[in-house]
């Protein structure tokens, strides 16, 4: 027995040994790959031009293939392969993030939501774009090029944008002989009297996106800027501590405690929200342009199929200011062939390709002159008030760490609807947290 | 396995014990080693490496600051044990202990109601009745589900106006802040894993021999007294193997919670999850020292459980195995249970280490 455990030992030193020997080579050999990669990128300038990768998340729409075979075609020695990423937001970043500190060539360019452009432009994993070579930017709407810009150099073009909009009961308003509402004000007076009907006694009165996440900084975000206040100012600096800041915030919090927003609100995230407004359960709600389309379909998953309209979103006392939502593409700073990635951004963001790919997708194009084309406005009615929406639009706060930012943001707001924390807490703590996160 | 009992009979068989068994142990071990070490590179390769590298990731921080045009300083500093000591300072000292709190708090009550049901689940099993094999498979089919899966099904169940809601006639919003919550991934937990206590236990019971039972019924033993004395001393070995399987995956919990109610809830946030949420927010020295506390913890609840309780993992595995050849060849009895469940412990311990 002894003596079978010490040939044991041996064995596993001999194994240990060789295994180590071998994994020194394989090591050895990984670097000398890894130096000369490190060597071949860097540059900078718009140069290069053969195939490239757009990287992208999951192509849900199932158009993204019919844009790039456009490119293709035209560019046979220029050709474009997608590569598709997660479907969720998160993942794609996790991805671009990999594939950046890696420093790989695997992506050349870049479909980024609008708030990560402050991130990957401040690591240096996209490169900057001579503003010159995009003559198109001024015909775009500037609150969708803002996006693309990080201390007011630009690293990404925007290709789609997104702007909430209020979806609200047409059929019941018109009952009540109310006007859709403009203000805060007029949406509670409005809701009153509809409840005052028999077909509304037990219809909810709003609901946004209220669940601890993205969708509840974007709304918190309108409620700020619709009273009139800012998260962080044109200087760069968090200014939440303000009495607007407070208003806008009390007015959501007190909303969810006098009921006109339904409790169940608080664990709305787009689909949950859309859902209850489908159900008839929601007189007013808060969402995206992508639920027109499904809110007015008639083939009984929706209840509320031509009984409901679109208006701009009310802000507390005059007109509301939306989030703006929406992608950008930039050239991953790690890419070859950077003229051609150069190119293919001008393709996918001209006005051609955006009018394409809206007629299929219903995506909110980035030219202020497609929201105005009459077949268009026809075929989807809510682009009046979406041009509206995104041209008044804020961005979200344009910081390197926007990760920390929108879950302290997400805190406190969430805090404050849920009825812990008084909503003038909730921001002076606020304003504290982001004070130290940016940093600029 | 295989190779030890060969060595273990080999000997009986040549009565010149000592010079001719050293040559040939000599040569099997230099074979042996040869033919392991693929093994153990990759061993090292998929287990060492990035243990170790996870090690020195957490005395490193990167990226976290801003020079005057408002890039990121590039390149990684050394920064000592900053990392751990600001875990536990401030802030992020609150956030760390809540999720240290909630960690502990899901391991105890989780593990001991699925234990319970577990068990019960294997002594229904065990009974002989008609239609046996479907309840089997029925009561597997929930460990069968991927756990994000199974997390999804339940937001589902658990939503404003799900099946939870609709049952109960009330409106509980279950993935908000609260007791709420931590009892809706309990639920979801148990409701997944207790099968697999019910799996190693319902394996441990059918190694217990009738002839016990049955001089216990001549005894006067009553059916508590059967279970505690007779089948709880008899399945223990295996019960300890599911329970301490349990233990350690319900440390590192992360997918139930994250899907089930979401990130950044204080009242379900676990551990996993901050390192997590330090990793996606690209601070990776932070997460690799969140994730080594983890490790710690893990490494040090094992051992006191094996300590205090005698879970034998691997020595019954090594033990048992021989021992139980021998019996058979001696007598005709049936084969211990040990090596079903030691088999079924390893290919489980296999998956939850990758």
């Amino acid at each position: 027995m002894r003596f079978e455990r010490s040939h044991t030992r041996r064995a596993a030193f001999v194994a240990v040994a060789s295994s180590l020997a071998l994994l020194a080579t394989a090591c050895g050999g990984d670097d000398g790959s890894g130096g000369g990669d490190g060597g071949s990128t860097g540059g900078g300038a718009l140069e290069g031009r053969g195939p490239i990768t757009f990287a992208t998340g999951k192509d849900t729409s199932g158009n993204l293939t019919n844009q790039v075979a456009a490119w293709n075609a035209q560019h046979p020695d220029e050709k474009v392969e997608i590569k598709e990423l997660p479907e969720s937001a998160d993942g794609q970043r996790q991805q671009m993030v990999q594939n950046a500190q890696a420093k790989s060539d695997a992506f050349s360019v870049l479909n980024l939501d609008v708030v990560w452009t402050a991130e990957f432009a401040a690591n240096r994993w996209v490169t900057p774009l001579p503003e010159d070579q995009f003559p198109d930017l001024g015909k775009l709407l500037p609150s969708t090029v803002d996006t693309g810009k990080y201390r007011d150099k630009l690293y990404a073009v925007p290709v789609t944008s997104d702007g909430g909009l209020l979806y609200y009961r047409k059929d019941l308003l018109d009952k009540a002989g109310v006007q859709p509402p403009k203000t805060w004000e007029e949406m509670v007076a409005a809701c009153q009297k509809v409840k005052a009907l028999p077909e509304g006694k037990t219809i909810g009165c709003y609901s946004g996106q209220f669940e601890k996440y993205e969708g509840l900084t974007v709304n918190f975000s309108e409620a700020i800027n619709g009273a009139g206040g800012v998260v962080v100012g044109d200087d760069g600096k968090p200014n939440v501590d303000t009495p607007e800041a407070l208003a806008g915030l009390t007015a959501l919090a007190e909303g969810f405690k006098s009921g006109f927003i339904p409790k169940a609100a608080i664990t709305y995230k787009e689909e949950e929200g859309r859902r209850a407004f489908q159900e008839g359960n929601l007189l007013f709600h808060r969402n995206w342009p992508y639920v027109y389309a499904l809110a007015g379909k008639t083939d009984g998953s929706s209840k509320i199929a031509g009984k409901f309209a679109v208006a701009p979103l009310p802000g507390l006392k005059g007109a509301g200011v939306s989030t703006l939502g929406g992608h950008n593409y930039a050239i991953s700073e790690f890419a070859k062939n950077k003229a051609t990635a150069a190119d293919f951004i001008k393709f996918m963001s001209s006005e051609e390709r955006q009018k394409a790919n809206i007629e299929k997708t219903s995506q909110a194009p980035t030219w202020a002159s497609l929201y105005d084309d009459p077949a268009l406005n026809k075929q989807f009615p809510y682009l009046a008030p979406l041009k509206a929406s995104i041209e008044s639009a804020k961005s979200r706060p344009k910081v390197v760490k926007y990760g920390d930012v929108t879950t302290a943001i997400q805190e406190a707001a969430y805090g404050a609807l849920s009825g812990t924390t008084p909503p003038k807490d909730a921001l002076s703590q606020l304003q504290t947290k982001l004070s130290s996160l940016i940093t600029q | 396995m295989s190779a030890t009992a060969q060595l273990a009979e080999r000997p009986s068989k040549q009565p010149p014990k000592s010079r001719h068994r050293t040559s040939f142990n000599e040569g099997t071990g230099r074979l042996a080693a040869i033919l392991l070490s693929p093994t153990l590179l990759v061993l090292a390769l998929v287990v060492v490496y990035p243990i170790i590298s996870a090690l020195r990731e957490s005395l490193y921080t990167s990226g976290q600051q801003i020079d005057e045009e408002g890039f990121v300083v590039e390149g990684s500093q050394f920064v000592g044990l900053d990392n751990y000591t600001a875990i536990f300072s401030g802030e992020t000292g609150e956030r760390f202990w809540n999720a240290f709190y909630n960690t502990t708090f899901f391991t105890v009550t989780m593990v001991v109601l699925e234990t319970i049901l577990g068990v019960a689940m294997a002594l229904v099993m065990h009974k002989a009745f008609k239609g046996r094999a479907i309840v089997r498979a029925s009561i597997l089919v929930p460990w069968a589900i991927p756990t994000v899966v199974s997390a999804l099904l339940w937001k589902w169940i658990f939503q404003a106006d799900g099946a939870a809601n609709a049952l109960l006639g009330t409106q509980i919003l279950w993935s908000t802040e609260g007791w709420q919550s931590v009892l809706s991934v309990i639920i979801a937990d148990t409701w997944k894993t207790a099968p697999f206590i019910g799996l190693l236990t319902l394996a441990g019971l059918q190694t217990i021999p009738d002839e016990v039972y049955e001089a216990a019924k001549v005894d006067g033993a009553n059916a508590w007294q059967q279970f505690l004395r007779i089948t709880l001393p008899l399945v223990k070995p295996a019960l300890l193997v599911a329970v301490l399987f349990r233990i350690l995956d319900t440390l590192r919990i992360f997918d139930l919670p994250f899907v089930l109610v979401g990130a950044n809830k204080d009242s379900v946030e676990t551990l996993s999850m901050l390192a997590y949420d330090e990793a996606s927010n690209t601070r990776y020295g932070p997460a690799a020292a969140y994730a080594t506390i983890l490790f710690l913890y893990v490494a040090v609840v094992a051992y006191v459980f094996v300590k205090l309780l005698g879970a034998d993992i691997l020595g019954d595995a090594v033990k048992r195995k021989p021992n139980g050849r021998r019996r058979r060849k001696d007598k005709d009895a049936a084969p211990p249970g040990a090596n079903t469940v030691a088999m079924a412990g390893s290919t489980h311990g296999g998956g939850s280490v990758a």
